[in-house]
């Protein structure tokens, strides 16, 4: 974006005569090499007081027992020392790998349903009319807008046991249909949200349902980037929808997938939002992810904030592993020098 | 077939995929909005009513007069653009000066302060929770919503810086530079030539962390105790709990709290996405 301008104004560097000075601004109090840092210094600091310091304060909680008493506003006691304690009593608690393979098979399901179906929705609005594409984008837009608290609370209603949509369209499915797929016809008070497998089921509809419509843009952004006589080409040469796709769209895309894949992943590793909503809270202990585990530790009574803490620098470590991937990418494709 | 009839039959069936996908994106919101608008009788029912008949205003007015824990939901309404219209305008200031020293000028570390960004954006929030709730604590910010606001900030401020950079290297520096010649200070050239070109960039970013802040439901869960200061999304999560059979009066909390953001999102729904692909999408 930037070079673009200098040329376009005919100020190209090769044409323009050497310049003996460059324009500088009136020296007015600060020096210059000064500028830069002062104007980051605000920035910087918010940054620094309220996203580094209490990231050190995680790691360094999680080493500690942490409860009522530490907290407390008026003459608080000091935080006792317990060395990898919090750590070893996470790895012996049974909800660990409940609530691991939680977070790990929903956002693999996740992530994977959302980037098919956003793709595939991108791919149709490239096809489409523009006057269809503008329509159907439109109305992705109601889904991707909608905020995940009401997100939440409107699944829990379309998948209500006794007044729910859900129940009522299943209802409607041929007996013999229903049957054979489902192994039951009637659907009639369905609770969906007692079980954690139903729960997870409409927590990844709802999921997905919110996160397609950003794959779906991206990926019609990235289309439109592609110069459509590569596909003229393709087309001289015979070659087949499917063959298009795997030559030209996806190794030209490919960079813009590398991307959505870690953002999708680092959004549907630490879910909380809907799925706090739609399990009701803290009761069900079978439904916790990692970030719902920790919360729940750390903010019931009496509080363990060491031990949530443990709990969030282990998800906060995976995250990080993932966002060095994301992290190398976007410093190979973006002009961060 | 002809090739012209396989032709007109491949568009409808593209046409018919693009409504059903519509009906997906939209069936859930046009639910949301037409259950506000049903009398009770028509929400609580085993048959499919798809459209309210006749529409009543019953749940949309009791929510504002009797409204949810205590308090009409105007109050929450009020808390939530608090919270979010003051975040936005210290995100912005903030965001503004350091997208600058990043666009516009080379310095040592600079290449560390954007990959700081990055890296920052990536830790979760849910994870800052516990640190910073015994901080808001210990500076006797519980309860209150500028505690929140900070949080806000910190919150959006690495996408804001991240996004705004692009829009002020894409000002052309030649203008800052005419400007210096015609004898104009350092401030005035920012306020008077950078800023107005950089404007429309900083409305999209604003918006972004508008949308964010407005949603922002786990450290208003945590951070506020006190009824009267609940934000909206937690007033949601309350009325949920508290009346798990009030649909209607749900459904027009949800459709109160969602028409702001869908307003906006239609304004700025290009560069947000141009701002998190950050790059990778070359348009």
């Amino acid at each position: 974006m930037a070079h673009t301008s200098t040329v376009a104004r005919g100020g190209g560097e090769p044409s323009a005569p050497v310049r003996r000075n460059k324009p500088q601004a009136r020296r007015t109090g600060l020096p210059d090499w000064l500028v830069p840092y002062a104007l980051l210094l605000p920035g910087l600091l918010v940054i620094a007081a309220l996203l580094l310091y209490p990231l050190y304060q995680l790691v360094d909680m999680s080493f500690h027992q942490v409860g009522l008493r530490q907290i407390r506003a008026v003459n608080p006691s000091p935080a006792e020392f317990v060395g990898l304690d919090n750590y070893s009593s996470i790895l012996d608690s049974d909800l660990f790998w409940t609530s691991l393979r939680n977070t790990v098979v929903f956002a693999v399901v996740t992530v994977a349903l959302t980037l098919i179906l956003g793709t595939l929705v991108g791919l149709l609005l490239n096809k489409l009319g523009p006057k269809m594409s503008t329509f159907v984008v439109v109305g992705i837009m109601a889904a991707w807008a909608t905020p995940p608290t009401a997100q939440a609370v409107v699944w829990k209603w379309l998948f209500d046991s006794d007044a729910g949509v859900v129940n009522w369209a299943l209802n409607l499915l041929p007996d013999w249909l229903s049957s054979l797929v489902f192994g039951r016809s009637d659907w009639s008070g369905q609770p969906w949200f007692n079980d954690t497998i139903t729960l997870y089921l409409v927590l990844i509809i709802a999921v997905v349902w919110a996160s397609f419509p950003f794959i779906a843009v991206s990926v019609l952004a990235g289309l439109k980037s592609i110069p459509s006589e590569l596909y003229e080409a393709a087309r001289m040469d015979g070659a087949t929808g499917v063959g298009t796709f795997r030559k030209i769209t996806f190794p030209l895309l490919k960079p813009v997938f590398s991307v959505l894949i870690v953002l999708s992943t680092i959004w549907d590793f630490k879910v909380f939002t809907q799925l706090y909503l739609l399990a009701g809270g803290t009761v069900n202990r079978d439904a916790f992810n990692l970030s719902l585990w920790s919360y729940a530790e750390a903010f019931s009574s009496p509080p363990k904030m060491g031990l949530g803490a443990a709990i969030a620098v282990v998800l906060t470590a995976i995250l990080l592993v993932i966002t060095f991937v994301y992290v190398r990418n976007i410093v190979k494709t973006e002009d961060v020098r | 077939m002809s090739p012209i009839t396989r032709k007109r039959l491949g568009r409808v069936a593209l046409n018919a995929a693009g409504i059903a996908v519509f009906l997906f994106a939209v069936f859930p919101v046009y639910w949301m909005v037409t259950t506000a608008f049903k009398p009770n009788d028509q929400i609580f029912t085993t048959s499919f009513i798809p459209f309210p008949d006749p529409p009543s205003m019953d749940h949309v007015s009791r929510v504002f007069t009797e409204g949810v824990a205590g308090h009409s939901v105007w109050r929450y309404l009020l808390n939530s653009t608090i919270v979010a219209l003051s975040a936005v305008v210290m995100g912005a200031v903030f965001a503004l000066l350091a997208a600058t020293a990043v666009a516009r000028f080379r310095f040592r570390f600079r290449t560390s302060f954007l990959i700081l960004l990055l890296i920052v954006q990536m830790v979760p929030s849910e994870a800052l929770l516990i640190p910073l709730f015994t901080m808001v604590k210990r500076l006797g910010l519980y309860d209150q919503l500028l505690g929140l606001i900070v949080i806000n900030v910190a919150l959006t401020l690495p996408f804001s810086v991240w996004m705004l950079r692009t829009f002020v290297a894409a000002v052309p520096k030649e203008l800052e530079e005419a400007s210096w010649i015609d004898g104009a200070g350092r401030f005035t050239t920012f306020w008077r030539v950078l800023f107005p070109l950089v404007a429309p960039g900083l409305v999209a970013t604003s918006i972004f962390s508008f949308i964010t802040t407005w949603n922002e439901f786990v450290f208003a869960l945590t951070l506020i105790g006190d009824q009267g200061k609940y934000t909206m999304p937690v007033a949601l999560q309350f009325f949920v709990g508290q009346r798990s059979t009030d649909w209607g009066g749900i459904m027009a909390a949800s459709t109160l709290m969602t028409i702001p953001v869908l307003i906006f999102f239609l304004l700025v729904q290009r560069r947000m996405v141009s701002g998190l692909v950050a790059g990778a999408v070359k348009g």
